[in-house]
Order: C-alpha cells, then sequence, then structure tokens
C-alpha cells in the first residue's frame, strides 16, 4: 500500500505491507534508528514516538494508520545543536542510563508537558507508567519533568 | 580543586537523548543474512523427529539442527563447582530440558520471512516427566542429567552440621524464605551480529557486559584463538548480570563462519524472557539464637538453589550467598550450606546482586523474627550485635575492610524520622482502620569485586595535548565515559572534555574483563588512576630532558595543566606543548602507560528504612517511602552514584513486593511478556531518599567501593520487613515475597 506522511517536518512517501508496523517503517525504511524496541506486548514504551503531537507506541500502530499524518520521532527534537528543553532536563537531571528507554520517555514526557503543563508528581508517575526502564528507578525522569515544566518546556 | 567527588554531568548523555546510541541492532550490516532460533515450547522432552521441509521450500530459507552445529556443548569452568556430566549443547539434539531451549536455526535473507518460516518448522516431542520444584527435583526422581544420576549440580557444606550450634541460645527461632526467580530485563534485548574479514578474522558484535571475556570464551568455544576474533560491544542497552556470553551469541559467530556471510541476529521481549538467563531462585531456611537480651549466639542457614536446566553460574552463586550469610552481625557460630538442584526451568545466572541479595534477605528476616521473639525494637537489635571494629573476618571466611554499620542505621534512622514514624504506626493500630502502617529496616554489607579481579587502564596523551583512556572495564549506563574520564583529569590536569574513553572493543583496548559484580571503579578506576599517573611521571621526564632539569625538580600543576620546575612556574611547558614538542622528537609514544590493577574484595554496606501502606482488608500494599544510606566508599561522581542507587533500589523493590518469574506444573512459564511479568513502572514506585554516607576503604588508592548493586541487596529485606512489620498484629509472621496483595491477603486469611 502506498502511504504518505510527514516525519521530523519531512515529507515520506513509500510502498508498503499492510502489516508493516509504524517502528519499522521509521528503523528499516527511513533508517530512524532513534526509536528502539524494547517488547512485543504494548509494554515497554521504548517505542514512542509522537503521532500528530501526541504520544504513541509506535509497535501498536500500522504504519498505514500513519497515512497523511505527522510523526515526529527523537531525532526530530532537537533544533540543531540545541536540545530541547526535555532532552537538557534529562542530561542535567541524570535521568538516564543505558539510554535504550530515553527517546520513549523523553517524546512520552513532551506529550505530557503539552496536555499538562504543571503536572504534580503523581500525575507525572501516572502519565509514564506506560514505559519502563530498569537502570534509573524513575526517580530522576521525575525529577527531568518537573524541571522541564518549570522550565515551561 | 579536585574535581573528584562532583556531581559531573555525563559526556555520553548527548547521544542517547538524540536517537544516536550505537546499538547492535543498529548497526548497517550489507547483505546480513538474519537469524531466528526455533525454541522448545515443552519443558521436558525427547526430540524425535524435526520437519523443515516447508520452511525451507521458502525462498532462500535454510534450517539447521544440532546435528549440523559442530560445537562441543559447554561446560561450565571448574571454579563453578558443576558436576562433571552436566553439560549445555548449543542446540538441543535428542532432549530439550526447558520451554525456550533452542531446538534448530532458521537462517533467511530478512527477520520477516525468518519468523515465517519458523512457523513452518515441525519438532516432534515425546514428553518426558517435568520437575519445576526444588524439592522435586532433589528427591532425583526426574533426572534432567541420567547419566550423572543426581539433579544435585553443587554442594557447599561448610563444616559438619553440629546438633549443639544452639545450646546455651535463650531464644532460638526459625523461618523460611525464597527469593523467588527474577528476569534480569535489560530495556535492550540481546542482539548480535558477526562477520567474517577477508583474513578470516571474526568480528562479533554483542550486547555484552564482558567483551573481552567474550572473545575467550568464542575462542574457547569454536577453536580459535583469541586474536582471531574482535569483540566490539557498542553501546549496551543495559545488562544486570546477564549479558555475558550465552549460547545465541556462540551461534550466531559460528553460523557467520559456517556461511562466509554476515549474520544478525536480535531477540523479542518473549524470547529474551526463556532465554535471557533468570536469577536469584534460592529456597531458603535459616534458625537464629541468641540470649535473653537478643545477642546473638548461633545461626544456621540452609539453601537449596534453583540452577534451572542447564547448571552453571547459577551453581555457583550460593557460595556467595554463604559467604555473606552472617551480614553485618558478629555471629560466633554459623553454619551455612547449600544444594544447586537442575529443574527443567531457565537457567540461573548473576542478576544485580547475584547471591549476596539472598543472604541479606534471609539474615535480615531472622532479626527481625527474633527481636520479636526478644521484644525489643528491630533498631535495639541490631545494634547489640553490630561487627564493630575492621577488618573484621566472619565465621564464613569473609574479611570485611571497613564499615560503620550503627553510623548508617543512625542516619537511615534520623532521617526517616523513625520515632514518628512508629507514633504514627501505633495511632493508626489504635484507630483500626485498613490501612495500616509498617516500617522495615535493612542493615547490610555486601562484597563487591567478589572473587578479586584484575582490571586494564591505558592512558596516552594525544598529539594535541588531550588525552585517551583505554579501559577493560565495560559500561551499558553505568557512564565510565564521564567517571573514568574524571579519574584521569584528576591525576594529569587535562579538562575532561579532552579525555576521550575507549571501551568495549577488543582491538581497541588490550585486555580486559569488563563490567560486573560492582567492580568497575574499584579495579578499573584504579588502574586508570595508576596508569595516569604513569603518564605523569613519564612526562616530568621528558619536561627536564627538554628544559635541562632533573625529573624530581618538575611538578604538575593540574589547575593549569601545566608540567614546570618547582618553584619556578614559568620554566615549563602546557600538555599541549608538551605533545606538540613530543610529537615533533618521535618522543610522544612515550607518553603513554598501561596498568593492571588486582584488588581484593571489598565491602559496602548500608541501611535502609522502607515504610508501606498495607490494606488489611485487600492486602493491597503501597509502598510510600523508602530511606536508603548506602555507603561505597570515596565517590569520583555523586550524581552517578545517586543514579546506581536509585535504580538499584526499584529492583529491589521489585523483588519484595512485584516481580517473580513463574512456572507451572508443567514447566510452562507463566510470565513470559512484559504484558505478564510485573516490572514495575513510575506508578508503582515513589521517589527515593538517598543519604549520602562516604567511609573511603584503605584497600585502594581512590577509597572506593563498588554501588551497582548495594542499593537492591540493602531495598528487599527493608520492604519485606515493613510488610511484615504491618501484618505483626495480625498474626502474620511470614508472607511470601513478591509481598503482594494476592500474598498478603492469603496470609491475612491463614492466620485468621
Amino acid at each position: 500500500m502506498r502511504v504518505a506522511l510527514t516525519v521530523n517536518g519531512e515529507r515520506r512517501e513509500a510502498d508498503l505491507e499492510p502489516r508493516e508496523l509504524l517502528v519499522y517503517f521509521l528503523r528499516n525504511h527511513l533508517g530512524l534508528k532513534g526509536t528502539n524496541v524494547g517488547c512485543d506486548t504494548s509494554s515497554c514504551g521504548a517505542c514512542t514516538v509522537l503521532l500528530d503531537g501526541v504520544s504513541v507506541k509506535s509497535c501498536t500502530v500500522l504504519a498505514v494508520q500513519a497515512d497523511g499524518r505527522e510523526v515526529t520521532t527523537i531525532e526530530g527534537l532537537a533544533e540543531g545543536d540545541e536540545l530541547h528543553p526535555i532532552q537538557r532536563a534529562f542530561h542535567e537531571q541524570h535521568a538516564l542510563q543505558c539510554g535504550y528507554c530515553t527517546p520513549g520517555f523523553v517524546l512520552a514526557s513532551v506529550s505530557l508537558l503539552r496536555e499538562t503543563p504543571d503536572p504534580s508528581e503523581e500525575e507525572i508517575r501516572a502519565a509514564l507508567d506506560g514505559n519502563l526502564c530498569r537502570c534509573t528507578g524513575y526517580h530522576n525522569i521525575i525529577r527531568a519533568v518537573q524541571a522541564a515544566a518549570r522550565a515551561g518546556a | 580543586m579536585s574535581i573528584l567527588g562532583n556531581r559531573v554531568l555525563r559526556k555520553e548523555d548527548p547521544r542517547f537523548l538524540r536517537g544516536e546510541g550505537s546499538y547492535v541492532e543498529n548497526l548497517s550490516l550489507e547483505s546480513a543474512l538474519d537469524v531466528t532460533f526455533v525454541r522448545s515450547p515443552v519443558a521436558h522432552a525427547r526430540i524425535t523427529g524435526i520437519d523443515a521441509s516447508a520452511a525451507e521450500a521458502m525462498p532462500n530459507v535454510q534450517v539447521l539442527t544440532g546435528a549440523d552445529v559442530d560445537v562441543e556443548p559447554i561446560t561450565p569452568p571448574p571454579p563453578f563447582g558443576v558436576r562433571a556430566g552436566v553439560s549445555r549443547p548449543l542446540v538441543a539434539k535428542d532432549v530439550v530440558r526447558f520451554v525456550g531451549e533452542i531446538v534448530a536455526i532458521v537462517v533467511s535473507q530478512d527477520r520477516v520471512t525468518g519468523a515465517d518460516a519458523r512457523e513452518l518448522v515441525f519438532v516432534d516431542y515425546d514428553p518426558l516427566p517435568v520437575v519445576v520444584d526444588v524439592q522435586d527435583a532433589l528427591k532425583d526422581e526426574v533426572l534432567l542429567f541420567p547419566e550423572v544420576g543426581t539433579n544435585v549440580s553443587g554442594t557447599e557444606e561448610l563444616q559438619e552440621r553440629d546438633e549443639a550450634l544452639f545450646d546455651g541460645c535463650d531464644v532460638v527461632v526459625s523461618g523460611k524464605l525464597e527469593s523467588q526467580r527474577m528476569a534480569p530485563c535489560p530495556l535492550e534485548p540481546r542482539s548480535a551480529a558477526a562477520e567474517v574479514g577477508p583474513d578470516g578474522r571474526v568480528t562479533a558484535w554483542l550486547s555484552t557486559q564482558a567483551p573481552h571475556g567474550d572473545r575467550q570464551g568464542l575462542a574457547a568455544r569454536l577453536g580459535l584463538e583469541p586474536e582471531q576474533i574482535r569483540v566490539i560491544a557498542p553501546d549496551v542497552g543495559g545488562g544486570f548480570g546477564a549479558k555475558t556470553l550465552n549460547v545465541e551469541d556462540v551461534l550466531v559467530v559460528w553460523l557467520s563462519r559456517r556461511f562466509g556471510r554476515p549474520v544478525r541476529w536480535t531477540e523479542s521481549r518473549s524470547e529474551s524472557m526463556v532465554g535471557l538467563p533468570h536469577g536469584r531462585g534460592q529456597h531458603m531456611s535459616f534458625t537464629i539464637g541468641s540470649d535473653r537480651d537478643g545477642k546473638i549466639l548461633a545461626y544456621r542457614l540452609e539453601s537449596v538453589a534453583d540452577a534451572g536446566a542447564y547448571p552453571a553460574l547459577g551453581s555457583f552463586l550460593p557460595h556467595l550467598t554463604l559467604l555473606m550469610s552472617s551480614g553485618v552481625y558478629a555471629i560466633p557460630r554459623i553454619e551455612a550450606s547449600s544444594r544447586s538442584v537442575a529443574t527443567n526451568t531457565v537457567p540461573t545466572s548473576a542478576f544485580r546482586g547475584a547471591g549476596r541479595p539472598e543472604a541479606t534477605q534471609a539474615i535480615e528476616r531472622a532479626v527481625d523474627l527474633l527481636a520479636a521473639e526478644v521484644g525489643i525494637d528491630p533498631a535495639e537489635i541490631r545494634r547489640r550485635n553490630f561487627i564493630d571494629t575492621f577488618p573484621h573476618e566472619t565465621e564464613t571466611g569473609a574479611v570485611y575492610d571497613s564499615g560503620d554499620y550503627e553510623g548508617a542505621l543512625d542516619l537511615a534512622l534520623r532521617s526517616a524520622g523513625y520515632e514518628e514514624l512508629r507514633a504514627e504506626q501505633r495511632r493508626r493500630r489504635e484507630e483500626g482502620g485498613s490501612k495500616q502502617l509498617g516500617i522495615g529496616l535493612s542493615t547490610y554489607v555486601e562484597i563487591t569485586n567478589g572473587v578479586g579481579e584484575t582490571e586494564f587502564g591505558e592512558v596516552e596523551i594525544t598529539e594535541d595535548g588531550g588525552a585517551i583512556l583505554r579501559t577493560g572495564s565495560f559500561s551499558h549506563g553505568q557512564g565510565h565515559e564521564t567517571t573514568f574520564a574524571m579519574i584521569a583529569s584528576e591525576q594529569l590536569g587535562i579538562p575532561l572534555e579532552r579525555i576521550t574513553v575507549v571501551k568495549g572493543d577488543t582491538d581497541a583496548v588490550a585486555s580486559g574483563t569488563g563490567t560486573y559484580a560492582s567492580k568497575s571503579t574499584q579495579i578499573g578506576g584504579v588502574a586508570a588512576r595508576l596508569a595516569s599517573d604513569d603518564v605523569v611521571v613519564r612526562a616530568k621526564q621528558i619536561v627536564a630532558d627538554y628544559l635541562e632539569a632533573s625529573p624530581a625538580d618538575i611538578v604538575l600543576d593540574p589547575a593549569f595543566a601545566r608540567l614546570h620546575v618547582a618553584g619556578s612556574p614559568a620554566q615549563g611547558l602546557a600538555w599541549e606543548e608538551l605533545a606538540e614538542r613530543a610529537s615533533a622528537d618521535g618522543r610522544l609514544a612515550e607518553l603513554r602507560a598501561q596498568h593492571e590493577w588486582k584488588a581484593d574484595p571489598s565491602f559496602p554496606f548500608g541501611a535502609h528504612v522502607a515504610v508501606v501502606e498495607v490494606d488489611v482488608e485487600t492486602g493491597v500494599v503501597e509502598l510510600i517511602r523508602h530511606v536508603a544510606v548506602d555507603d561505597a566508599g570515596t565517590l569520583i561522581n555523586p550524581l552517578v552514584a545517586d543514579g546506581q542507587v536509585h535504580g538499584g533500589v526499584a529492583t529491589g523493590v521489585g523483588q519484595a513486593i512485584y516481580e517473580r518469574f513463574a512456572y507451572d506444573e508443567n514447566g510452562t512459564p507463566m510470565t513470559s511478556t512484559f504484558a505478564d511479568y510485573s516490572f514495575p513502572s513510575a506508578a508503582d514506585l515513589p521517589s527515593w531518599e538517598r543519604v549520602e554516607m562516604v567511609t573511603p576503604t584503605p584497600y585502594n588508592a581512590l577509597g572506593v567501593k563498588g554501588i551497582g548493586e548495594s542499593g537492591t541487596i540493602g531495598a528487599t529485606p527493608a520492604v519485606h520487613n515493613a510488610v511484615l512489620d504491618a501484618l505483626a498484629p495480625y498474626g502474620v509472621t511470614h508472607v511470601d515475597m513478591p509481598a503482594n496483595g494476592e500474598n498478603v491477603w492469603r496470609a491475612l486469611q491463614e492466620a485468621k
């Protein structure tokens, strides 16, 4: 099937098998390897991207469902050398260790702060319930989202 | 001013934040074949036939079985103490022994075809009786290796069983504790790729914690010289002890040689849950005795360890449990013994803590039970029994280097507001509502660099006056690119941003062991420091030559990154100037030094206080606070140390109240996806209250111990004890871990 979508501001077109998942389209067709795959049950959120500005697990979206829509991956977040305020907050708060879950957490946090600019700790924890991290114990991820919210990200 | 001890932001962060991590799966490898493993869906069976014709009818699909793989079964190394005759074939030939064991290999042009073809490989299984429970396994009625004659893979008896062990004790209590199986769950599933070069050398890209160790292992398995293999561990998405050389890695390298083509494999999560080794799985019984004041006189620990279907490292880990069985207490008489048994389950191996959490979980429950029996506060009984002089040799032969156990407990209690918490608990008990408070303590000591290993470090001054630090240690999240650069920067005076840390490539780093056992800083970090010092000595010689001075008169001024004649700063050379001049003179190579550092184990310690709310009507447990004092000696980068503790605590809490890898009686995994396995999320956990404490070890120049596993070891018993503390008025003295709603509710019903 033919799909046309905007990825990180660039228009992309492709012929795809209908069963192709968005995550594999991004990784294998577009070479955007920043979107990681951590599970096969839509549990871990490592593959989170923004679809029309809202976080989705790209392992749970067919690429054809993104037809005509706008996708933002981790590669599309920074403005050149300038990290997005949430990326910067993750760095400053030591909210990442092995880095594998990080793109998903960053994008889920972007989506959260768009919907809820000043979330409580409980709201942040609830909003990130769909993302798993084995390294950080989440503590500094929460601090990073709080810091980004304070900075008006 | 020293850079050490500062909260330095990590140099490696930007690439991860931008999605530029170099995980093996991200490697582009032209024309690579894809590998898909066919895994057994049954726990114990004879393979009577494999029909791969339908799969091989697919375009460019080949299927290999055990008969095709000419690699000898893997025999555990002698130090693991595994009984002779136990070995693991890379691909099962006649018998499968656990769900997830590899029975065939599909090689295809792409992964989607491989996944489809896997479904067309038909294996006939003739079922054999299954043994899952360790007590059943001990009966030797169902044998995994009939030719060996027993399921017991290893035993450790420290002495003859002493029937008079508890003579003279006024109080004696006993209990059981199962340190349940856990899945390590690094977020990056394993991935491996391999390619044979025109010279016949193989390059293997592995998602591993120990690239140099893996090269040795691959060489031994495949009958090659280590020099014929290059192992590259690029960015690795967590390991937690489980990511060392496994059968899949060996097979991928073997396949690249067999096909003469690049080959790659990445596992799915469901595959990882039954392919990657599990952790823990020790079933312990304990008895503890004291005088009427709670002074401990004797302790007995007996463990049966579940080694899984192919006993290897999991059969050895109880050794560390026994070694650390007395914890932080001066106990005059200890009897500790273990037996490891094979069962029809995924083999067990190291997982964050690896043998030490089990020791702490048992002794900390025992001490709480004893306190209740003696009738004193859990904090008080600990105080009465702490080891307080160092070095201290325990009855089981561990030599603790340094510590301040009472100091750690006091700090944790003060930080938690212990008296206020007890008052709040009393208030709730008197009110009699359903939400009861539980306060749990854990005071622990653990062992890092447990078998006293060596690590390699090399420092080289570059042409532009920067430095390269090569380390045999590895970072799969630990932050070596920052921490190790700080260590070199401190000695050389070269700014952090001009120091590049090289790791994870056996061609780029001459030797190494890798990262496990919380040993990186205390051996790898110290090796880096000593190599840096050697470079400074060499630099002084060259500067002295240039200035026609004596090397003894040359000093390094780290603040200005400059070497000069003592007392006359104008007479000297900055690193840049020295490097430039040495380059021009062909002497730059002299500014390079290697160091290997071998050290005895060290013994980090600490105290944790957990506060839980337990709904005594539904059993629901909520951890509401967790105070963690973890002392691992001097901290190089407290920011990184915080992160290590936070993650460690989360894993410890996971074991206490969330996680269990479960099997049914047929050996079928019940928790083989992230949808079934209770991996805690942010919504399940509170923020951590880490309180820093630093007692340097006298064992090395940096004063450092390991901190990677402390949080895990300290946390589990504190939370477990907290749940039982909440339940004490209801007559509950035992709840299996995870002490979740179901297990707590059952315990409450049984106590009624």
